[in-house]
């Protein structure tokens, strides 16, 4: 099907610019075939050079029915956004196994707030278990007066709430040495999403065993090859924790722990253990691997510290941002996300000329705590280098820090929770870079 | 008059029925998870030995069994590639490049124990005995200068084993972690 010109038509009438680096032109989606054509004969009658879909052209989606109602009974995105996917880190090797890795969001390509379920980032330690619901069981005991086994009908039945939490791994963002320049967002920042999740208050389920008073720590463990283990303190277990069931509306995806997870918000995202399968309260925390060898952090004095378990404040621009190309001088908005794991967003502030001034952006309702915020700043790109950051501040006070006064405190040793202020650089070109 | 009161009664009784139930009430979901049905998932391995199973395992037979399922993703004598290093580094965690291994940065070794049983080999997780789990981790810690050739572990000996970084780690729960 080719696309129907009028006759009156100069089918090589230059189209309009786009002026916005952000989106394909139509002209660019159908690149290939339009450049095929380019000599193609046009009828007086009907047909524009093939793949001009332009005014005054009749696109040729128009021109005949599209597919039937039920192509697809769980919908999938256009064919034209298959590049918004999850990946590995560019110039980062293949993982000595794909059973224990990690894939990253595409932050530069998400608005709002909300990471769609498929592109939800992904840490495994032995591979996603296919779990059949009906014979997953949640046990509960250690120091608790009725030891209990949940099914999944047992969970579901009691009170659910819903609540939107940013997920981040603390190994995200691995900007300590010198800063690589084609580093996009996704690189630096991917091992983060939010989603709303529903489930049952954890608090609510370990009623129901009855919590010794000595219990202070709670292990839980998933029913993955990994069986992998984090202790958490009882105060979190309950406070906020949930035991979800459901993210963005349907079930837990098998990545993100089908049929159920624990849920802290604004903890690390190694301690929200998937595939849950037990929860055994205690008097001290377990030393489990994962927080011993791992998901510690060693300080520039040789001593490590466990336990941190709070993802500090921090804030990402998204565009313009690595990998981007601005594609002329004059408005462009920037837009980003920031989140803490100690509350609700306060303020973000942006800078475009490399730390002189920090004007502060708009933050986009609804704010609420432990969740990604999405802000926007407008600016007027008059065509030069520049550099583009912004820091967030959360309700405890807390500033996002610069790399240099991050790195005065501990470096790459530590590994975790690096939160520094993340510098974008634009050049005359419009191509953008990651400046650390 | 009876009549009346008995009607109020009844609808009372019927509100406390199927009227919402207070918060701090239980509601009886769940079922008793028998001894039996704990013991088949209770693997943890806590560093005060608690949950360590019976058995015993040397260095020799951890050897053997290392050879043979271990060593193909964590080198022959434990040196690493593909996949983590778990010999070596003792003595460098102040420096620059600190080398992090079991015998250098783990602090306990009943999470040696308790990660191997619930984790390795990779292709096949909880495959592993009691006694092959002890001998596996007698063959590490061996590797790493923390036990003599001849020793072998159970769940009295490997409780008493203090490993070089056993004081290497501060706590930061409560106290919020590192500021910046």
């Amino acid at each position: 099907m080719s696309p129907r010109t009028p006759e009156s038509t100069d089918p090589t009438a230059p189209e309009p610019q786009d002026g916005d680096g952000r989106r394909f032109t139509r002209r660019s989606l159908f690149g290939a075939s339009a450049g095929a054509a380019a000599a193609a004969i046009v009828s007086r009658t009907a047909l524009a050079q093939e793949g001009d879909n332009l005014p005054p052209s009749v696109p040729e989606w128009q021109l005949e029915p599209g597919v039937e109602t039920l192509s697809q009974p769980y919908g999938r995105p256009s064919k034209f956004e298959a590049n918004v996917v999850r990946r590995y880190r560019h110039g980062s090797p293949e993982p000595a196994s794909r059973l224990s890795s990690f894939s990253l969001t595409p932050l530069q390509d998400l608005h709002g707030i909300i990471t769609p379920n498929g592109l939800h980032y992904e840490r495994h330690h032995g591979g996603v278990p296919t779990i059949d619901p009906s014979e997953h069981r949640l046990m509960v005991h250690g120091l608790v007066n009725r030891p209990l086994i949940f099914t999944m009908d047992d969970l579901t039945r009691f009170p659910s709430v819903s609540r939107v939490h940013f997920l981040e791994c603390s190994g995200n963002t691995q900007n300590w040495g010198a800063p690589k320049p084609e580093l996009t967002a996704q690189d630096t920042h991917g091992l983060l999403s939010c989603c709303e999740w529903t489930g049952v208050s954890l608090a609510t389920v370990l009623a129901e065993a009855g919590v010794k008073p000595e219990a202070k720590w709670m292990l839980a463990e998933g029913a993955d090859a990994a069986a992998m283990t984090r202790s958490i303190p009882i105060e979190k277990a309950l406070d906020d924790a949930l035991l979800a069931y459901a993210q963005n509306g349907e079930r837990l995806r098998p990545e993100q722990g089908y049929p159920l997870r624990l849920l802290l918000p604004g903890y690390e995202g190694n301690t929200n253990v998937k595939w849950l399968r037990r929860l055994k309260l205690g008097a001290e925390p377990f030393q489990t691997r994962e927080e011993t060898s791992k998901y510690t952090m060693l300080m520039p004095d040789g001593v490590a510290r466990q336990f941190n378990f709070v993802m500090e404040a921090k804030s990402v621009i998204t565009f313009p941002s690595g990998g981007q190309r601005l594609g002329a001088p004059g408005f462009h908005e920037i837009s980003g996300i920031a989140w803490s794991g100690a509350g609700k967003v306060v303020r973000v502030e942006v800078t475009t000329d490399g730390g002189a001034s920090w004007p502060d952006a708009t933050l986009q309702e609804p704010i609420t705590p432990k969740c990604l915020t999405r802000f926007r700043a407008p600016w007027n790109w008059d065509g030069g280098p520049a550099t583009l950051a912004s820091r967030v501040t959360d309700e405890t006070g807390y500033v996002q820090p610069t790399r240099e006064a991050l790195l005065k405190v501990r470096d790459v040793r530590s590994y975790y929770h690096y939160n520094a202020i993340q510098n974008w650089s634009v050049a005359a070109s419009g191509e953008v870079t990651n400046a650390g | 008059m009876l009549v009346r009161i008995a009607r109020v009664s009844i609808a009372i009784a019927t509100i406390v029925v199927s009227g919402p139930i207070c918060a701090a009430e239980r509601y009886d979901f769940g079922l008793p998870a028998t001894p039996a049905q704990i013991a088949g998932w209770n693997i943890d391995v806590s560093p005060d030995g608690a949950g360590l199973p019976a058995g015993h395992g040397d260095v020799k037979q951890g050897e053997a069994i290392y050879a043979a399922k271990c060593a193909s993703c964590h080198g022959a004598h434990g040196e690493g590639k593909p996949m983590p290093r778990l010999v070596g580094g003792i003595g460098t965690l102040h420096d620059k490049k600190p080398e992090k291994t079991v015998g250098s940065y783990w602090p306990y070794a009943t999470t040696l124990f308790d990660y191997v049983r619930r984790s390795m080999p990779l292709n096949a997780p909880q495959s592993l005995t009691p006694d092959e789990v002890y001998g596996v981790s007698a063959y590490v810690l061996f590797l790493n200068g923390i036990v003599a050739q001849d020793t072998t572990l159970n769940a009295e000996t490997l409780v008493k084993i203090k490993m070089p970084n056993r004081d290497g780690f501060v706590s930061a729960y409560p106290t919020p972690g590192a500021k910046p």
